[in-house]
């Protein structure tokens, strides 16, 4: 029950998620990718900079508003310092590479029916479930 | 750059975060819990991206039938680049990380405020992004809002 439960709220928060992503499109005209968001404020700064610095701002802000109606927010973080690092930097090169992450391609680039971003969730969640399970055996 | 893309932008930010609060996808354990395919799996991941495509889907059907956005701009047209070593080498690459620490870019940027180790994976993330821009320089600057799209 717990996890129907669990999965439930889960899909309520793709929902909102969802219509973020759609919104973005519809009033900004932009593929909400937390991962371009990000480059496009590292590095070269793109010529939207305000606009990803205002929607990467609203991340923390949001998760900050759903504390403040009463939900909680408490990350597991079970990685190592070193391993933080390491993953971090595959995640930005990978994502950088790739030309998305999971929210420019799992969500826009799927909603989009696009065969690469098709491809890339494939391939990062199957990259994902080899790391966990070999983990597993370590 | 209008007032109210500004305004959108923040107000889309504000939902995004709600919406993975609220999903636990903020909580590395419960990502990994989808990833352990072999042991106690978690299906929510699976239910954020049932709920999120669908509702994506029908907004971009919307705005390609609009034609243009709501301030009237272009929308971004589809990748010109197919399925290549690039896209599935750097999905690879992505997955690692995120099979390692449980975070992809838009939780990571959220949990650092209730688990300040998080930062260091953030900080070591903008740095991995300025490695592969280094590398592959070919790849035109992440420019206007409408110019390119990857997806």
């Amino acid at each position: 029950m717990i996890v129907v439960h669990n999965v439930a709220i889960a899909v309520a928060g793709g929902v909102l998620i969802g219509l973020a992503a759609g919104l973005f499109m519809l009033v900004n005209g932009r593929i909400m990718g937390a991962s371009s968001l990000v480059a496009g404020l590292v590095g070269p700064v793109a010529a939207s900079w305000r606009e990803n610095a205002l929607i990467l701002a609203g991340l923390p802000l949001g998760a900050l508003l759903y504390i403040a109606v009463g939900g909680s927010v408490t990350p597991h973080l079970a990685a190592s310092p070193p391993v933080l690092i390491v993953g971090g930097l595959l995640v930005g090169f990978g994502t950088r590479l790739a030309g998305g992450c999971t929210s420019g391609h799992g969500v826009c680039g799927n909603a989009r029916l696009s065969p690469r971003s098709m491809a890339a969730t494939v391939a990062f969640m199957l990259a994902g479930m080899a790391v966990v399970a070999l983990g597993r055996l370590a | 750059m209008s007032a109210t893309r500004l305004l959108a932008a923040l107000g889309c930010g504000l939902l995004f975060g709600f919406g993975l609060a609220l999903s636990r996808m903020v909580d590395p354990a419960v990502v990994l819990g989808f990833l352990d395919v072999t042991g106690d799996w978690d299906p929510s991941l699976a239910g954020v991206m049932a709920g999120a495509i669908p509702v994506t889907f029908v907004f971009y059907r919307l705005a390609q039938r609009r034609g243009r956005t709501v301030t009237g701009e272009n929308l971004p047209a589809p990748a010109a680049r197919g399925i290549d070593a690039r896209l599935v080498g750097g999905a690879l690459l992505f997955g690692v990380g995120w099979g390692l620490v449980g975070f992809c870019p838009a939780p990571a940027l959220i949990a650092w405020l209730f688990q300040p180790e998080a930062l260091l994976f953030v900080v070591a993330m903008a740095a991995g992004m300025m490695i592969e821009r280094r590398l592959f320089a070919e790849t035109p600057a992440l420019g206007t809002a409408t110019s390119r799209s990857a997806i």
